[in-house]
């Protein structure tokens, strides 16, 4: 173990006499800031002090750096200081890390009205400047995808096949079966309720037409947003991190033709897909409790499916779909390309991008009910 | 010799190792990397790590380090066996060590003065002024101007992040340093000063330094032993006169191509009169 750093004083004639000892080492610099304290105030009223070096064993930087802060806080009192016995080795330490005063970076203090005041104005600026984003960044996109429909060897069907395996068939399975649960238990809560009515066959009713026309969508953009979404920002992001968009914007590629537009298209045919996959595990989840739990027979729930829903309730929910995915592609596009140099930005980033287009589906999807609604679909 | 010593003349093989590393073994899958690999770096001495891209020089770094697994062989730090120590024993041996990774590895969401203090802050518990001024220490020391200090490191240029990470590295006045292509990077003066820097440090502190590098003027410089990587082994260690005399066909291709010749020039004054040679 290291010995602590120490020091003994006595006077001699006129001066006060410092003898170093022990290891001024960074290992014990609580010790030595300490150590350097009781020095000064030892040192108080004498006209002259001495450092004596020689019986230090280590010294190293920090060590180095405070003999010499203690020193020159010391000339700074009026007492004239004198080093003695140091080892050359020392005397290269004591100059290399000698003590200077560094420029004092201006605080920023800032009384908390103002601060509060600066905030919000800062907020409203850059929720500001999101939207005008966002809308470039479309049009961006738009354009880009134009371009790549006009000129069929520009698009990139590897990359679109790539991106639909991981958005639709690897998410397939946790999205069938998180519809498979809520299917069935819509299922069970209606059977539940109705049967106090002595109606527990419209619980069938229930699961089709909140199953097709909202849950399976919703439920599949918001899966979908956290967990393709997210991928993609995080991918972008730390490509935009690693300089690699930079890198293809000298070799005279557009970022957004080569990244966005195949996972977007990737993202706006993966969607409807997985929804009808969602309301087939929701419907069915709904029928296997409707069995057990209402002792509804798969025949006569089936039957009455088919009188409860119309194709208009089907063809809402799937309608839905491509907007969704695109609302989450976008926003998620938008965020990967904001994020800047730090670990930190990648990480609030992905965190926008989740929060933002699950809200923004819910949003889209309000918007929608709305307008079916006024059209009578 | 062709160097002025700039270092303790008196590490020779009878100064105790710092590291010792005997039939060490690394593969990845069926490739073999390291193959049955020893190396010495005495104490106090700055070794130098030459060997192609690829041949894993950084490999060996990284598993003297503890951050590859190795297949066989066993490394010795300070004379503790990495593999026998227990967790705190270990992480206590790690404390000593300083390293410099080559993208420099600083943490991105911190300014590089708070790089700087994250080891005095986590193993010394060292907050306020004198955390404050022991950091702004070692960023002046190595070379970064003040108002580098409060920067993210993504607003560094990659010279600036070599010397942030080296003043990271050096926060605690490491026993040991590990430095990965240093000077890769910076200009020549900038890396002339490095290898002064390092040099100094040495001197002053009893460092030791284990420094991959390809940078010639660095083995020239700042170099007291210089080992070379091939096939697994090393397969020269020795100071640079023993690199130049061997006859190792990759050696005589390192040491003796244009670069070198030119890096060599620089170094032996006596050598400039003379004619170019082609």
């Amino acid at each position: 173990m290291p010995q602590t750093p120490d020091f003994s004083s006595a006077w001699t004639d006129n001066a006060l006499y410092f003898r170093f000892a022990g290891s001024w080492t960074v290992d014990a610099a609580r010790a030595l800031q300490d150590r350097v304290d009781t020095l000064i105030a030892e040192a108080r009223g004498a006209a002259q002090a001495v450092f004596d070096l020689g019986d230090i064993e280590r010294l190293d930087t920090s060590g180095a750096f405070l003999i010499d802060r203690t020193r020159q806080d010391l000339n700074g009192r009026g007492i004239a200081t004198r080093l003695e016995r140091v080892r050359p080795e020392f005397q290269i330490l004591l100059t290399e890390a000698r003590y200077r005063t560094f420029p004092e970076l201006p605080e920023a203090r800032k009384n908390l009205g103002f601060e509060i005041a600066a905030d919000v104005g800062e907020s409203l600026v850059t929720t500001g400047r999101d939207l005008f984003n966002a809308t470039s960044f479309l049009g961006e996109v738009v354009t880009t995808l134009g371009r790549t429909l006009l000129t069929p060897s520009r698009f990139r069907i590897a990359s679109v096949i790539f991106h639909f395996e991981h958005f639709a068939f690897r998410s397939l399975p946790i999205i069938a079966l998180i519809n498979f649960l809520v299917g069935g238990i819509v299922a069970q809560r209606g059977i539940y309720l109705l049967q106090r009515f002595g109606a527990p066959t419209y619980a069938i009713d229930l699961v089709g037409v909140l199953t097709l026309r909202e849950l399976g969508v919703l439920l599949t953009s918001i899966m979908i947003a956290g967990r393709s979404g997210s991928a993609i920002t995080a991918e972008i992001g730390a490509m935009k991190m690693r300089e690699e968009i930079d890198a293809l914007h000298v070799m005279g590629l557009q970022p957004i033709e080569v990244l966005v537009v195949p996972r977007l298209i990737a993202l706006v045919l993966a969607l409807p897909a997985l929804t009808i996959a969602a309301n087939t595990a929701a419907l069915f989840g709904g029928m296997l409790v409707a069995w057990g739990y209402g002792g509804i027979t798969p025949e006569n729930f089936l039957t009455h499916l088919q009188n409860a829903v119309d194709t208009s309730d089907f063809w809402v929910g799937i309608i839905k779909a491509p907007f969704m995915a695109l609302v989450i592609g976008l926003i998620a596009a938008t965020e990967g390309f904001n994020v800047s140099g730090s670990a930190e930005s990648l990480g609030r980033q992905v965190t926008a991008s989740v929060v933002k287009s699950i809200f923004m589906v819910i949003v889209v999807d309000g918007f929608f009910s709305i307008f079916f609604s006024s059209i009578r679909f | 010799m062709s160097t002025a010593p700039l270092h303790d003349p008196q590490i020779d093989a009878a100064t105790p190792l710092a590291i010792k590393v005997r039939d060490l073994t690394v593969a990845f899958g069926d490739k073999v990397i390291l193959d049955g690999l020893d190396l010495d770096v005495r104490k106090g001495e700055v070794l130098g790590f030459v060997g192609g891209s690829g041949m894993g020089k950084s490999v060996l770094t990284r598993t003297i380090l503890g951050l590859n697994a190795k297949q066989r062989g066993t490394i010795e730090v300070f004379g503790a066996d990495l593999d026998t120590l227990d967790f705190k024993a270990r992480k206590r041996l790690e404390r000593r060590f300083g390293v410099m990774f080559q993208m420099g590895a600083l943490f991105s969401g911190l300014t590089v003065k708070q790089n700087v203090q994250v080891p005095l802050r986590e193993h010394l518990r060292l907050t306020g002024r004198l955390a404050d001024e022991l950091a702004m220490l070692k960023i002046e020391l190595v070379g970064l101007q003040p108002d580098a200090a409060d920067k993210y490191p993504a607003e560094l240029s990659g010279g600036m992040i070599k010397r942030a990470a080296l003043a990271r590295a050096l926060a605690l006045d490491p026993e040991l340093v590990f430095l990965d292509e240093p000077t890769s990077g910076l200009d020549p003066i900038g890396a002339a000063e490095f290898d002064e820097l390092i040099a100094t440090l040495q001197k002053t502190l009893g460092l030791t330094v284990f420094m991959v590098t390809h940078d010639l003027d660095s083995l020239y410089a700042a170099c007291d032993r210089v080992a070379a990587l091939a096939d697994g082994k090393v397969i020269a260690a020795g100071p640079i006169s023993t690199m130049l005399a061997s006859d190792h066909p990759w050696l005589r291709n390192y040491f003796h191509g244009k670069r070198a010749r030119q890096a060599d020039a620089a170094a032996r004054p006596q050598l400039r009169a003379a004619p170019p040679v082609r």
